[in-house]
């Protein structure tokens, strides 16, 4: 598995430290209910195909990376930093 | 038929032609009074104790695939009680007091071998913790055992004991872990369970699940709608996609874990080893195959088959472990689809759908706990309370703070 990282190029998996989902992106306020931190730690789609998750380029340029990727055929569809994102940084 | 060393041997001598299937191959019925929703080892034991223990024989598995056709025949078969924390202790406690009958309660032989389990310690500070581990045992009434460096090497002469990296320094030494054999568990299950009339139904997928005022009412499979009060969803790695039917969303992350097995070998290994500085761990099979494995592949999964980098890392860690391995060659490897919760324990509970359950959250450790989950998945499914030993695996625990999380990792799925 190679994932395609904007910054440096396609690098081989082992360079890449796996996260989670990309759940994690959208940390609730401190003050938000307790469902909405238990949604964000634990509870996922956990889809069979394509998801959208979170890696990061440990061996490379230290970049947070949302990769889209298919869990069944490990193919990977698309690669965008974190700090690309509308919205801002994480 | 009864299974038996005279049966043996009257089928020998007239050319084996005796033997019957060991269950039967029913069509769906319209209803039953239960569905558990999956064949693996947990779906089966599930189904022989409502059965057995509750008298429930009007129900059915229903199995997508084959009996047996998931993790129940992927795994390593280690059997063990060495867990540390309330909640998990009584449970596995339990499970393997079940294993320790099982044969003769099934009448089926599944290989249960007690050859013990080591976990190798490399540090002072491994050291104590695994002697506290080890009291815990003793105080939940298994057995466990320190052993020093020489008392290792007594036991294990081929471990490279003086290598700098990572010394021996001792084990812990739990005598009645082992292993068994994964297919005969589920078969012997599935033979049990036909044997009290249950409908064990294969090539059957649930694709939906019905739900009217709040309450299960039954099935939509590829084999027509089945009704039913009561339902079990009981599916390791497929367990999102399933309580997704009926609308949840569960604390579950489906990971892909590797085994790998060797050619066949004269015994050289008599116990089953842990190292303590890598996740690797292997047995050696009654054909002989030296059977190991490691870590997840550590990124969501659902693929069936791993990647390079955890093959390398676990033949690595063999290698620094007991480097006369390393002439065997490697027959065959695979993967399993593993259902990670972020504690590392499993859930055995209701759903917020009345009638509805859900045994899943295994990670990569559920063969073991076959019988003990499914006497308490029956237990919860006929009088609707959760069973003593299992009373701590609840779907909210998360939510409520109530984690059991044995390795001390947090809540990152991956990471159990
Ligand atoms: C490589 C590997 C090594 C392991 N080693 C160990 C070990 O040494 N010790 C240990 O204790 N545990 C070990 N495990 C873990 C253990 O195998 C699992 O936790 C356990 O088998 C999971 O429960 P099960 O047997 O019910 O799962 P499965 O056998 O996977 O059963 C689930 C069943 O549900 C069926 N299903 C899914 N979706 C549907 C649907 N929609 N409709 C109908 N049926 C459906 C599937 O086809 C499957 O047969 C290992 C696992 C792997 C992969
Ligand atoms: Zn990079």
């Amino acid at each position: 598995m190679r994932i395609n990282c904007p910054l440096c190029g396609t690098r081989d998996r082992r360079e890449f430290y796996y996260y989670g989902a990309e759940d994690y992106l959208d940390r609730p306020a401190p003050e938000a209910p307790a469902q909405a931190w238990d949604d964000y730690l634990h509870n996922r789609d956990n889809p069979a195909g394509v998801t959208r998750d979170l890696w990061y380029h440990d061996l490379g340029c230290s970049s947070w990376l949302v990769v889209t990727r298919n869990t069944v055929t490990h193919e990977i569809l698309a690669v965008e930093a974190v700090a690309d994102r509308k919205g801002g940084a994480a | 038929m009864r299974y038996s060393g005279l049966q043996v041997i009257k089928e020998g001598l007239f050319g084996n032609k005796g033997w019957k299937p060991a269950w039967r191959d029913p069509a769906p019925k319209a209803e039953y009074d239960a569905i558990i929703i999956g064949g693996g080892g947990h779906g089966l034991s599930t189904a022989y104790y409502l059965a057995k223990n509750h008298g429930m024989t009007n129900i059915a598995v229903l199995e997508k695939g084959y009996l047996g056709s998931g993790n129940i025949g992927r795994n390593t078969t280690i059997v063990r009680a060495n867990y540390f924390l309330p909640g998990n202790s009584e449970f596995y406690s339990h499970s393997l007091k079940l294993w320790e009958g099982l044969e003769l309660d099934l009448n089926y032989n599944v290989m249960h071998s007690q050859r013990g389990l080591i976990n190798l310690f490399h540090s002072d500070g491994q050291r104590d913790a695994f002697a506290r581990r080890g009291n815990m045992m003793i105080n939940q009434g298994d057995d466990a055992i320190l052993l020093d460096r020489e008392g290792v090497r007594e036991m294990l002469p081929f471990l490279d004991f003086e290598q700098t990296r990572f010394p021996i320094y001792g084990g812990l030494y739990h005598p009645r872990g082992g292993t068994a054999r994964h297919d005969a568990v589920a078969w012997g299950y599935a033979r049990g369970a036909d044997r009290r009339g249950v409908d064990l139904i294969q090539n059957c997928e649930v694709t939906g699940i019905d739900v009217e005022g709040g309450r299960v009412t039954g099935v939509q499979t590829t084999r027509g709608a089945i009704k039913a009060k009561k339902v079990g969803i009981v599916v390791a790695g497929r367990s999102s996609q399933v309580a997704a039917m009926a609308g949840m969303r569960l604390p579950i992350e489906s990971h892909i874990l590797q085994a790998f097995v060797t050619e066949g070998l004269k015994p050289v290994i008599d116990h089953v080893i842990s190292f303590g500085m890598g996740h690797f761990y292997i047995s050696q099979s009654d054909k002989g195959g030296l059977v190991f494995g490691g870590d997840l592949d550590f990124y969501a999964s659902y693929a069936s088959r791993g990647n390079l980098p955890m093959v390398e890392h676990v033949m690595e860690a063999g290698m620094t472990l007991m480097p006369m391995i390393g002439r065997a060659k490697v027959l065959r490897s695979w993967g399993g689809i593993m259902d990670m919760s972020p504690d590392g324990s499993p859930i055995i509970d209701r759903t917020p759908v009345d009638g509805l359950f859900i045994d899943c959250g295994w990670n990569y450790g559920g063969f073991k706990a076959v019988p003990a989950s499914g006497w308490c998945m029956a237990h919860l499914m006929a009088t609707g309370e959760s069973h003593p030993v299992a009373a701590r695996f609840k779907l909210n625990r998360f939510a409520t703070g109530h984690v059991i999380d044995e390795e001390g990792t947090g809540s990152q799925h991956n990471l159990h």
